[in-house]
């Protein structure tokens, strides 16, 4: 059993954490346009949601997980990333990770080709793995037999 | 002494840095010309900074370079995190399959 912290903390995290969970999301969306991407925004809806489980402990999170439906989550990240690539050996110019997609406009949101996908399947990724990684240990820490 | 050994050590390779870094490292913002193959006068950075772009069609090019220049490196990148997912899981959830 995870005590979890104070009502201040909880309260402030949990006001924090849509918008937490929002900017992760605009990171990796404009991966392609402004400084970040899949890795970096992945990282901070895994940080959002690990500031939860931090402020409320594991039971009392006001956010329902499965562990395998997170599982299932990583790997279809990691497969999407797999897919586009074959795709576009297949598909493209024939290279592993030939761009299918048509370029667009330089510096609106749906340009880049392929880049936008890619984005998205490693934020997936990354934000699963890492939300599992702090699963197991919050797990171990709390003592608990699963 | 045995205080005065490592702060010599520290002392000599810190002038040692020191001096590479102030007059054999290139300038602020320039990086070294690299004679390989076709780049004979421009450098890959330099090509792939004036060419990323049009290229690519992303206007980041650090993504453009991660994701389309080296995204097979990306890819392994993906599956070393994927790796330590497993380990993480193999070594923190493994009484699940005791019970």
């Amino acid at each position: 059993m995870m005590a979890g912290m104070t009502t201040i903390v909880r309260t402030i995290s949990r006001l924090l954490f849509p918008f937490m969970f929002l900017f992760g999301v605009y990171v990796l969306v404009h991966g392609h346009l402004t400084p970040g991407g899949g890795f970096q925004g992945g990282v901070i809806i895994a940080a959002s949601v690990v500031m939860l489980w931090l402020a409320y402990g594991l039971e009392q999170s006001p956010i329902g997980f499965k562990l395998f439906r997170t599982e299932v989550l990583e790997a279809i990240g990691g497969l999407t990333l797999a897919t586009v690539g074959l795709v576009g050996l297949v598909m493209g110019v024939g290279k592993f990770f030939g761009h299918v997609l048509p370029l667009g406009n330089l510096g609106s949101l749906f340009s880049g080709g392929d880049l936008p996908i890619l984005n998205i399947g490693t934020s997936i990724k990354v934000a699963a793995g890492l939300i599992l990684i702090f699963y197991a240990m919050l797990r171990k820490i709390a003592g608990e037999e699963l | 002494m045995r205080r005065v050994v490592p702060f010599v050590m520290v002392l000599v390779v810190g002038t040692i840095l020191l001096y590479t870094v102030v007059n054999y490292l290139p300038p602020f913002g320039s990086f070294p010309q690299r004679k390989l193959g076709a780049f004979e006068n421009q450098s890959v950075g330099q090509r792939i900074l004036e060419n990323a772009p049009r290229e690519t069609g992303s206007a980041n090019v650090v993504t453009s370079v991660v994701w389309d220049y080296r995204a097979y490196d990306t890819m392994g990148e993906a599956t070393v995190l994927f790796t330590a997912v497993c380990g993480v899981l193999m070594l923190f959830l493994a009484t699940r399959r005791q019970e």
